[in-house]
């Protein structure tokens, strides 16, 4: 039976074609392939878990943000607190300090006004010594202007000094 | 609905092909001058299974139209290097190809006894030239495909048509056969065993094709296969560990299937041979079963051709819806068996890898 005889001939070209095409394919070809794919799936593999920590992270960003968001609120609505709070103390202070400082020039204002009353009465005191002496002076001047009313006057004088010596 | 339809399509095509037969045989008979001569099934089938000197393609008008190859022939008198096509009209150079005996289809010389002898014979043959088509088809697909993944980095895209495709057998045979069979250190025998599997498909699958590139017998020829059975035996046996060669020499056995007289040895030896014996069988006897049957079933055609035209177109009919199917089958076959081989031949590598199992307590 020749056909389960192998033939020589193409025994040996088929030991040089499958040597030479096995010595190619597994240097050059399924190797190469094979890793390829391989690092395709770790890439895919990589990727989706990025993705994932992407995604957990942006979750935990919102989170953050939105406890940023809050804080800065409570800071705002701290500082206007704090704001109107000075700004009713340094309003009052004002106040305060104005009262103060009206109260002292009233005082002051006061104390002059009396001076000036003092000042004044003492001299219209004088002026009316003076106009009463002239208009005395005056007054007498006129009674006196005979002997007789002087002499009556002498008189009484001299009398009431006399009672006034008794 | 549309089953019956394409039903009715086929049987449509089929008729008018019963037909056309029938008046290509009526044209030719003719020409023949009533010396009608039987077609010998047995020189058509046989002469396809087996090699020859030159591809064959077609006879037109009773004259042969075949691709002459190389031969490359070292006799007595030296090497001689020619095209076939000088064998055609006889002897060339004191050689030429033996009519009858044990080198029937052979290129032959006489020795001085007048003894018909084989010189050694390298010559280019039409399973050779269908090797070296076949080996450069399946280099260039796979690196090709090697290529596409230099020019395309993996973080970009993969793969899409005939690098995917490709791809995609590389892959289920590399994990779902070899990772599964070999065992853990797989990655080693991973290219011998794509290479066979590939090798064997690409082979079967060309040998399908009925005409020039394709059509050659490579992997129904003993010698192919022993060359690919002989490579699994020395992967098999060349890195079994010692567990491996435990297990063949002195088996978990009864001690009196051990000794005095080594009956488990011995068989378990024989097993070592046997198993990349089968492989070669298997492939070769798949294949060339394969192109036998359909050859024949197509054959029937012819010779039905001197039985009248009733019975020839019947007969036409069947034969092609035959054909078909075997056509169909043969395409399934050449995958299976190339699965099969590269299957087996890993399970083997994996035996001879095999951690001990089993501790003795």
């Amino acid at each position: 039976m020749s056909l389960l005889t192998p033939d020589s001939g193409l025994l040996f070209w088929m030991v040089i074609v499958f040597g030479i095409v096995f010595v190619i394919l597994a240097k050059y070809g399924f190797p190469v392939i094979v890793r390829m794919v391989d690092e395709r799936k770790e890439y895919i593999d990589k990727s989706l878990q990025a993705a994932r920590q992407a995604n957990e992270q942006l979750v935990g960003v919102k989170a953050e943000s939105e406890a940023i968001l809050a804080k800065a609120r409570e800071e705002q609505a701290r500082i206007l607190n704090e704001a109107l709070a000075t700004r009713e103390r340094i309003v009052k202070e004002a106040r305060t300090q104005a009262q103060v400082e009206g109260q002292k020039l009233l005082d002051e204002a006061k104390k002059q006004i009396q001076t000036e009353k003092d000042s004044a009465i003492s001299d219209i005191r004088r002026q009316v010594a003076v106009l009463s002496v002239d208009i005395a002076e005056k007054i007498l001047r006129k009674n006196l202007d005979n002997e007789k009313e002087q002499m009556a006057m002498i008189d009484r004088l001299l009398d009431e000094i006399t009672v006034s010596k008794n | 609905m549309y089953m019956m339809r394409s039903l009715r399509y086929i049987a449509a095509v089929l008729a008018c092909l019963a037909v056309f037969v029938q008046g290509a045989m009526a044209q030719e008979e003719p020409s023949a001058d009533g010396k009608e001569q039987p077609i010998d099934v047995n020189e058509v089938v046989f002469g396809h299974i087996g090699d020859s000197y030159e591809w064959h393609i077609t006879d037109i008008g009773g004259k042969a139209i075949s691709i002459p190859l190389p031969v490359i022939v070292k006799s007595s008198t030296g090497w001689h290097v020619f095209l076939s096509s000088r064998l055609e009209e006889g002897e060339y150079e004191g050689l030429y190809v033996a009519s009858e005996g044990d080198n029937k289809g052979k290129i032959v010389e006489r020795n001085a006894d007048g003894q018909e002898v084989r010189p050694l014979d390298i010559s280019i043959t039409k399973n050779v030239t269908g090797l070296f088509i076949n080996s450069a088809i399946l280099v260039a697909l796979v690196l090709g495909c090697a290529r596409w993944y230099k020019k395309h980095p993996v973080e970009q895209e993969a793969p899409k048509g005939v690098v995917g495709m490709l791809e995609a057998c590389i892959l289920s045979i590399n994990d779902d056969v070899i990772k599964g069979c070999v065992g853990k250190d797989y990655r080693r025998y991973a290219p011998y065993l794509l290479t066979v599997f590939f090798f064997i498909l690409i082979n079967n699958l060309m040998g399908l094709i009925p005409f020039f590139p394709g059509g050659a017998n490579v992997t129904g020829n003993i010698a192919i296969t022993f060359v690919l059975a002989v490579c699994t035996f020395l992967a098999v046996n060349l890195f079994g560990n010692k567990e491996y060669w435990k297990e063949i020499l002195w088996p978990d056995v009864p001690w009196w299937l051990k000794a005095p007289f080594p009956m488990m040895p011995i068989i378990e030896l024989f097993g070592i041979f046997t198993k990349p014996f089968a492989l070669m069988i298997r492939l070769f006897a798949n294949i060339m079963a394969g192109h036998a049957a359909i050859l024949s079933l197509i054959s029937i055609i012819f010779i039905t051709a001197n039985l009248g035209p009733l019975i020839n177109g019947s007969m036409g009919v069947v034969a092609v819806l035959f054909g078909v199917f075997m056509d169909a089958l043969e395409l399934l076959v050449a995958f299976i068996q190339a699965y099969v081989f590269t299957m087996l031949s890993a399970v083997f590598i994996g035996l001879s890898r095999t951690e001990p199992a089993h501790e003795k307590k």
